[in-house]
């Protein structure tokens, strides 16, 4: 028996948002009378963070801290509109669409505490801990809180916002294929160090060294997490998942955890990740959403770093000890192709 | 030990990075509710006399039904109600009519004919789980059992069963012409013909279950006013409440869905399917009904992402410039639609993948077979084909005998190349994110390629369209009456041509509907494309000394060309500035001075980047031990 060793590269990008039926988020902001904010949403928080990113992106736009947002989401007697949490679209269109709310709603806050500083409401700004200024003068100042009790009880005056962020329907031509599909790219590329038993066939992945585009980590631990159970993921998906292990046939199909495999916590790759950021320019301050594409390179990426080590093609996944065994028997046994 | 780094060096041009509250790691709202076990997921609400629900499943792949007796199943202990297909007011949808897609072709009960194993033929609402499911297992259905046809390329033959009566040639009509989608771009055979190496090859991707830990279900309860609330587990709570006012002919004012927290989705709970059903339910029984798929069906008949067989042909001149790829793709659909028909759409326009190619063409099928449907799941229409083009890309540097790397970064797309879609590339970054990672893992790489941009050498030629080859091979029915190949521009009896620089108008964003919605442009964070390059520090990237077999990594040139092209529409966005694709970037042009550092100058500790207080740690790996053992996700 011998331990090969392999190194597999793979890059790819990856597409934001569906638009082929148009693609449509809305939401609301409205401030209750002490001047904190609710944003209704009829968005899905899967554990991506949606509610966290969504609160985020009101705060900065409003120009409150972020303890004064609070994000509502999915009850459809309140929340608009929205098409839901798929297409890494929840940040690109929900996103843009509470910054249209937020703006809303900050211009009209503005507006208030403009009446009772007794000046123009261009000539404020706010200074994102919950006080709104004269530029240049910062003496000149109200709270939030004054602003909306003012504005609820004196002025008579909602501080509220409608949002609603549209990517219009695409044709696609039938002959070229010729369509607008999408708004914006992520990017990824990785490096995958592992290593191939050549007597059981088992795969065992050491490292990832890996450089994630995702326009701007809205919030950068949400994006620390999302790549590390993405390439976990993507790892699982290479090497253990499948409901037909023997596709096309649909025999063998597990039932449970017990049959149907993942890798376990002691299996969790080290993973060495780089964070680009180059925004895009129509997503909510460039952030372009890295739930979906943070798997994808691994596959390919597993895939060539077991052909490094062993010189064996895995053109069907998962690349299962069977699989590379029988390569194995096929190349009359292991040709490692080189360190890289 | 894993790590994480914000390399705010790069493209810093482009961002303002003073804002309030975007970039910061802030806690999310919901954190402590999820790990104190207290969030309320659409389980954890409570009711009254609440009823469970079960279904009768198609043990065959595919089978008439000749009868359904349920006699003995109505006097079982327990039993509320049975329900079948004729319960069901408008039993046909498809999930994508809502916007219009496709035809209606799924029943939430089958009543005629099962099309894969775990198709439901009955619903039993009974008082509790157990006498659901012993219910169940007393209805006595009467199978005439039929021919089954599960693999995809099986199914495209004429002798194939029909699999889905609606679409009787067992593949998706697309835009009422043809069983596949295309995507044409230039000329691929002028492109083989030219090309120095042919590099073809197979992949499959498996079927995969999205396996959230919480199955996809729904509790619906009469409300009050004559109205149903639904508490669910979906991923799109419109899609759900559009899907259910149509099968059970109700109008949607009638229906309160709340959702929005959700144990985990990755594609698999935007079917529609368990919502309908309980609160059709709620309403034949008048109480309120959970129907929560248990893990087997959430494994084998809750829809997992589909399929996919993907087989690519290169063409590849000597120094690694790839002048055409043809694909031919079959999606295993399964014996619906449910989400696999516009997969398709959206992988089409992903082709070929982060490069450019002159030439490019695709056949992308959507076939129907007896088994389980298939639908989104976690990088939908784009993993499969991901997996297919980057092993493909290394069969390809094989061939030329290229660094793998530096064949990526050689045929990368840049700011202003033309996509085969039809569309300007821009804001991409694909070049960068191969050099940091051949930077981050030591993987050598030339200094042709670590000197490359993605902000440079795009545009100009590589932004025009080509003239484009078309053909009418595969219209719909065609493939019932005899057997046509499958592949692009193969078998085709007619052919046509676009001209070169034919484009429509590109869709945009709705604009905002009142000016008081737009964001004052100085607090959006986005400075604008920069045509400067942040170039990656040449020290930092461990540079391949070794003699290099091909040349060195430049753009590639546009396809022969007949003559100049004049100026089509699309290149007048172009900014001049960018450099004209055949003379790459002059090393003397670079900014910087001979960078000795492989950092920039470590900014104040104000404007650090986020970086995690204790990096990520895996969990118990000793000989020994089950590598399925838990353990301490922080040490």
């Amino acid at each position: 028996m011998t331990v090969h060793k392999g190194r597999g590269f793979a890059c790819i990008n990856y597409p934001i948002g569906m638009n082929l039926g148009g693609d449509p988020s809305q939401a609301l902001v409205h401030s209750t009378p002490d001047g904190k904010f609710m944003v209704s949403l009829s968005s899905i928080d899967l554990g991506q963070g949606m509610k966290s990113v969504t609160r985020q992106i009101a705060a900065e736009t409003l120009g409150v801290p972020v303890a004064d947002v609070y994000v509502d989401t999915a009850d459809s007697d309140t929340g608009p509109h929205c098409m839901g949490s798929f297409a890494s679209r929840g940040t690109h269109r929900v996103g843009n669409a509470v910054i249209r709310a937020a703006t809303e709603a900050r211009k009209a806050l503005l507006e208030a505490a403009a009446e009772e500083l007794e000046v123009n409401a261009a000539d404020l700004e706010t200074d994102g801990q919950g006080n709104i200024h004269v530029k240049g003068a910062p003496t000149r100042t109200i709270t939030v809180a004054d602003t909306a009790i003012a504005a609820q009880f004196k002025q008579g005056r909602t501080l509220s916002g409608r949002g609603i962020f549209l990517i219009p329907p695409s044709d696609v031509d039938p002959d070229t294929g010729e369509m607008t599909p999408v708004s914006c790219f992520a990017h990824a590329a990785l490096v995958v160090d592992l290593e191939v038993d050549d007597e059981t066939g088992e795969v065992t992945v050491n490292e990832i060294n890996s450089a994630y585009e995702v326009g701007r980590a809205l919030n950068p631990r949400l994006v620390e997490q999302q790549l590390i159970g993405g390439a976990w993921m993507g790892v699982s998906h290479a090497l253990y998942e499948t409901t037909e292990p023997y596709y096309p046939d649909r025999n063998h199909g597990p039932e449970d955890f017990n049959a149907y495999l993942m890798p376990g916590p002691g299996e969790v790759v080290d993973h060495n990740i780089a964070v680009l950021e180059r925004p895009a320019e129509d997503a909510p301050f460039g952030g372009k959403g890295p739930g979906e594409m943070c798997a994808n390179p691994v596959l390919p990426a597993i895939a060539n770093a077991v052909y490094n080590a062993v010189g064996v093609r895995c053109d069907t996944l998962p690349i299962t000890p069977e699989r590379v065994l029988r390569g194995l028997l096929a190349n009359g046994g292991a040709r490692p192709q080189g360190v890289r | 030990m894993s790590s994480v780094e914000f390399r705010k060096d790069l493209f810093r041009e482009e961002r303002d990075d003073n804002l309030q509250e975007i970039g910061k790691p802030t806690r999310r709202q919901d954190i402590l509710g999820h790990v104190t076990g207290r969030s309320p997921y659409y389980d954890d609400h409570l009711f009254d006399g609440l009823l469970h629900m079960r279904c009768v499943r198609s043990p065959h792949h595919h089978a008439r039904i000749r009868s359904i007796d349920t006699g003995a199943a109505e006097r079982m202990p327990g039993v509320i109600r049975v329900i079948l297909a004729r319960d069901v007011p408008n039993n046909l949808n498809t999930l994508l009519s809502l916007i219009n897609f496709g035809k209606d072709e799924e029943k939430l009960i089958q009543d005629t004919k099962v099309a894969y194993v775990g198709e439901p033929v009955a619903a039993i609402i009974a008082e509790t789980d157990r006498q659901a499911r012993d219910a169940c297992a007393a209805v006595k259905v009467d199978y005439e059992v039929l021919p089954h046809v599960l693999d995809p390329e099986e199914a495209l033959s004429p002798q194939a069963p029909v699999v889905n009566e609606v679409y009787p040639n067992n593949t998706f009509d697309y835009h009422d012409l043809y069983d596949h989608q295309k995507l044409r771009f230039g000329d691929v055979d002028k492109g083989f013909a030219e090309a120095d190496h042919i590099v073809e090859g197979e992949y499959q991707m498996s079927p995969i279950e999205q396996a959230p830990i919480e199955t996809c279900g729904a509790i619906a309860a009469p409300e009050t006013n004559d109205r149903y609330v639904c508490y669910t587990s979906t991923q799109a709570l419109f899609f759900s409440l559009g899907t259910t006012a149509k099968l059970l002919d109700m109008p949607s004012s009638r229906l309160h869905f709340i959702g929005g927290t959700v144990g985990g989705g990755f594609g698999g709970k935007v079917d529609s399917i368990v919502e309908p059903l309980s609160v059709l339910g709620a309403v034949l029984a008048g109480r309120p009904v959970k129907f929560m798929w248990d893990r087997t069906e959430e494994m084998q008949v809750g829809a997992p992402r589909g399929a996919e067989r993907w087989r690519i042909k290169d063409g590849v001149a000597r120094d690694g410039r790839i002048l055409a790829r043809a694909f031919t793709g079959f999606f295993d659909a399964g014996a619906y639609t449910r989400l696999s028909s516009y997969a398709i759409i959206k992988c089409s326009a992903h082709l070929p993948g982060p490069y450019t190619i002159p030439n490019v063409a695709a056949n992308v099928f959507c076939v129907f077979t007896n088994r389980t449907p298939a639908t989104a799941m976690r990088g939908f229409g784009i993993t499969g084909v991901d997996f297919a083009i980057e092993c493909h890309m290394d069969k390809v540097a094989e061939a030329v005998g290229l660094n793998p790397i530096e064949l990526r970064i050689l045929n990368a797309y840049r700011d202003g190349d033309m996509k085969p879609h039809r569309r300007l590339a821009k804001n991409t970054a694909l070049i960068e994110c191969c050099q940091v990672a051949a930077q981050k893992s030591g993987w050598s790489i030339g200094a042709e390629a670590a000197r490359q941009s993605s902000l440079l050498g795009g545009g100009g030629p590589r932004a025009e369209i080509p003239e484009t080859v078309t053909d009418m091979a595969g219209q719909i029915g065609e493939r019932r009456r005899s057997v046509i190949p499958t592949a692009p521009g193969e078998g085709a009896s007619a052919r046509g041509n676009v001209p070169a620089g034919t484009q429509g108008i590109p869709i945009v964003a709705a604009a905002p509907q009142d000016e008081d919605m737009i964001m004052d442009p100085s607090r959006t964070g986005y400075r604008g494309p920069s045509s400067t390059p942040t170039r990656i520090p040449e020290a930092a990237i461990a540079t391949d000394t070794r003699p290099q077999a091909a040349a060195p990594a430049s753009p590639p040139p546009p396809a022969a060309r007949p003559g100049p092209v004049a100026p089509s529409g699309s290149s007048q966005v172009l900014q001049p500035a960018l450099q004209p694709a055949l003379s790459p970037p002059a090393p003397q042009a670079s900014p910087e001075p001979p960078a000795t550092a492989p950092q920039p100058p470590a900014p104040d500790a104000a404007s650090q980047p986020y970086k995690p207080e204790k990096p990520f740690s895996r969990g118990v790996n000793r000989p020994g031990v089950s590598r399925f053992l838990s353990g301490s996700r922080r040490r």
